[in-house]
């Protein structure tokens, strides 16, 4: 089947099988591979791109779902070699140990900052956060990326 | 990975001419029960008729008493919606229960409702807002509409467009959600109208159900009964005894929040 899509502002014309995930063609067609498969249970979040500009979980979305889109995953954040606010926030606030979740969680951090701006509170972003699971740090650093990534961002 | 045939027709008559094709097809809406299921291999369908292409499906209207939404309608479109948040702010918080933000972007309310996972949250309110549910063919009631586990009125091929809920004088809908899969394990939606109350119950039995006996008690001004464990689900997540207590506790936090 052929599809189209904007990944991190180029232009894919590909030739994948019908019922490819998103996820797949990120990473097996166009070796995007920063966008990880935790759960492929859509638990996780590591997974999570931006499809025109929110937020979505790639292993649940079909290719062609997708197609004419634009997405953006988290190789496509940084500019000219410069971190991208909200991953310098994580790496300045350490809200990271092993990384696996890493990309997925920036990915919701943008969301998050895209839905609440650059004051949103610690709750609500505990609460926005229910989609994305990190097995090592306990969140405490990943929240306080985030506040710290959408304030930046502004 | 997937093995289907995908198809993304433009229009309704195109979609349900694919499905007529015979074979084991299934509509795709947001995908976000479906794609699971396909993955975990409960559901194995030859084919997938994508309907997110076809025009016209998302929108949201305050018409009269009725507050229209496309069956494409994303769940954080409906929760983030004006008119949802002003006629029917009961909807807009349930819809904001449900998954997570990134299932929010992606499921869609007609998903929700032609797949009446008995956990689902939509089916209570459309069972407690005494919602029409349109399709290509016609219409349903909502109480003729949901006919059990994953069971509803719709004919093989029936495509929802477009579902009016009514709006009431009053609403409020608490849930206890299970910590890890966000869906009910009870939740109970209470529609204030001139006309009486409604109240729908979900997560607690094979499917959303009316609890006809509150509604009297309501409407009496009496003590509400407790609901008979009888005919509620038990299984690892909780026995029926828990669930029918629930479903009381559920009750009173809606009562209490009723606006």
């Amino acid at each position: 089947m052929q599809i189209s899509l904007n990944v991190n502002g180029v232009r894919h014309d590909l030739d994948v099988p019908p019922a490819s995930l998103l996820v797949e063609v990120l990473r097996d067609h166009l070796h995007l591979t920063g966008t990880h498969i935790g759960c492929d249970t859509s638990q996780c979040g590591a997974c999570n791109v931006l499809m025109d500009g929110k937020a979505a979980k790639s292993c649940t979305v079909l290719a062609g779902q997708a197609d004419g889109s634009e997405v953006i995953t988290i190789e496509g954040l940084a500019r000219d070699g410069a971190l991208h606010p909200m991953q310098a926030a994580f790496k300045d606030a350490h809200g990271l140990q092993c990384g696996f979740c890493t990309p997925g969680m920036v990915i919701a951090g943008l969301e998050i900052a895209r839905r609440h701006g650059p004051d949103v509170d610690e709750a609500t972003i505990r609460h926005d956060l229910e989609g994305n699971l990190c097995r090592c740090t306990g969140y405490a650093n990943i929240v306080k990326a985030i506040k710290a990534g959408a304030e930046a961002m502004a | 990975m997937i093995d289907a045939a995908y198809h993304r027709p433009a229009s309704l008559a195109e979609a349900a001419a694919l499905a007529a094709r015979g074979g084991d097809v299934a509509y795709l809406a947001g995908g976000h029960t479906l794609i699971p299921a396909m993955k975990s291999r409960l559901r194995a369908p030859d084919a997938l008729v994508d309907l997110s292409a076809i025009a016209g499906l998302d929108g949201i209207a305050l018409e009269g008493d009725r507050l229209r939404i496309g069956a494409m309608a994303r769940h954080a479109a409906v929760a983030d919606g004006e008119d949802v948040k002003r006629a029917i702010p009961a909807l807009a918080k349930l819809v904001s229960l449900i998954g997570d933000p990134q299932v929010r972007n992606r499921g869609t309310l007609g998903g929700s409702v032609a797949n009446n996972d008995p956990a689902a949250d939509y089916p209570a309110a459309v069972l407690a807002l005494d919602a029409v549910i349109e399709t290509d063919r016609g219409s349903h009631a909502a109480d003729d509409f949901f006919q059990g586990m994953f069971a509803t009125a719709l004919a093989d091929g029936e495509i929802i467009t477009r579902i009016g809920f009514r709006v009431p004088d009053a609403a409020a809908y608490a849930k206890f959600a299970h910590p890890a899969s966000r869906y009910a394990l009870v939740g109970v939606f209470v529609a204030r109208f001139a006309d009486g109350v409604r109240v729908a119950v979900t997560g607690a039995g094979p499917g959303t159900f009316r609890w006809t006996a509150a509604e009297a008690a309501i409407a009496g001004g009496g003590v509400v009964p407790a609901l008979a464990p009888d005919d509620l689900n038990s299984d690892i997540h909780a026995s029926a005894e828990y669930r029918a207590h629930l479903a009381g506790v559920m009750l009173a936090r809606a009562l209490g929040d009723l606006k």
